[in-house]
């Protein structure tokens, strides 16, 4: 079973990284992007069984560090 | 005083420290690997160092802060053992929950490499007891995730109760309010970025850090 977390800044916590983004797309001649706001995708291979609790709990003490960050968890069907 | 630095993986400033501390203390401090479990006996001051600790994987500290030593120095910290985090360490002990907030890339998005000036807020700590309340003193500071940031409650309850032990008094990585080193709410962990442990002697150009080590030495040993 897999499963995908998605982190991202909190709105309102600066992010420098999505500045320099936006600044070199700015600098490619894309004009038309308003903001940018860099994340981490997570790609995590699971045993079967393993609950949305648990994979929750793996982001709160891990994966993410809730003072400046949000997270979402997304299972996959396995193909 | 007998201290402890703790080393991970990809540590650079754990010789620095230990080197301030022998100079300081008199005593070779017990350098203690990240995958060791408990702390030599008779620990009465634990230091974790500056560097880039598991090559800042995932976030700056996220690692160590979960390596198995962390759980011997939280539990030290609990029982009032004087902890102090630098640079790296700072990071290591805001994620291992012992000091609140984060440390975020500079603003600027630059590595920042320089001597910084500071304001000693807080004259009172175990840490800063040999400065005076409001002095300026410089320390070097070097990287690339010091840009403080806290809640703006968190952030008021610092400077409430004095836990801003440092400010700079320039502009330097982005800080929330320019902090540059914090207390914990109990007054024996302590959090900064710049080095105090690189200007203790002449040779280092200055020495305003040496006191800091001076200052927790006599608290300590009193």
């Amino acid at each position: 079973m897999k499963a995908r977390v998605f982190i991202t800044l909190k709105n309102g916590v600066l992010d420098p990284q999505g500045k320099a983004i936006h600044h070199a797309l700015e600098g490619l001649g894309f004009s038309g992007v308003n903001d940018v706001r860099a994340g981490k995708l997570i790609e995590l291979d699971l045993a079967e069984g393993t609950g949305d609790g648990e994979i929750e709990d793996m982001c709160r003490k891990l994966l993410a560090n809730t003072v400046i960050e949000n997270f979402r968890i997304e299972r996959l069907e396995d193909a | 005083m007998n201290s402890a630095v703790i080393v991970f993986p990809g540590s650079n400033c754990d010789r620095d420290l230990a080197v301030a501390l022998e100079q300081v203390t008199g005593r070779k401090p017990a350098m203690v690997w990240h995958k060791d479990s408990a702390l030599p006996h008779g620990i009465d001051f634990i230091g974790v160092p500056g560097g880039f600790s598991y090559g800042d994987y995932l976030r700056s500290g996220a690692m160590a802060a979960r390596s198995p030593i962390m759980r011997a120095v939280i539990d030290a910290a609990a029982r009032g053992v004087p902890v102090i985090g630098i640079c790296n360490g700072f990071q290591v002990l805001t994620e291992a929950g012992l000091l609140p907030g984060a440390l975020m890339r500079n603003a600027a998005l630059s590595f920042v490499c320089r001597q910084v000036p500071l304001r000693v807020e807080n004259s009172q700590s175990l840490f800063t007891a040999n400065y005076d309340a409001g002095e300026e003193i410089v320390f070097p500071v070097a990287h690339h995730d010091g840009n403080y940031q806290a809640d703006e409650a968190t952030l008021d309850r610092l400077e409430g109760e004095g836990r801003v032990a440092f400010r700079y008094l320039d502009e330097v990585n982005g800080s929330a309010r320019r902090i540059a080193g914090i207390l914990n709410d109990s007054g024996n962990v302590l959090g900064l970025m710049p080095h105090p442990e690189r200007v203790i002697e002449p040779a280092h150009g200055r020495t305003d850090g040496r006191r800091l080590f001076e200052g927790l030495l006599e608290t300590v040993a009193a």
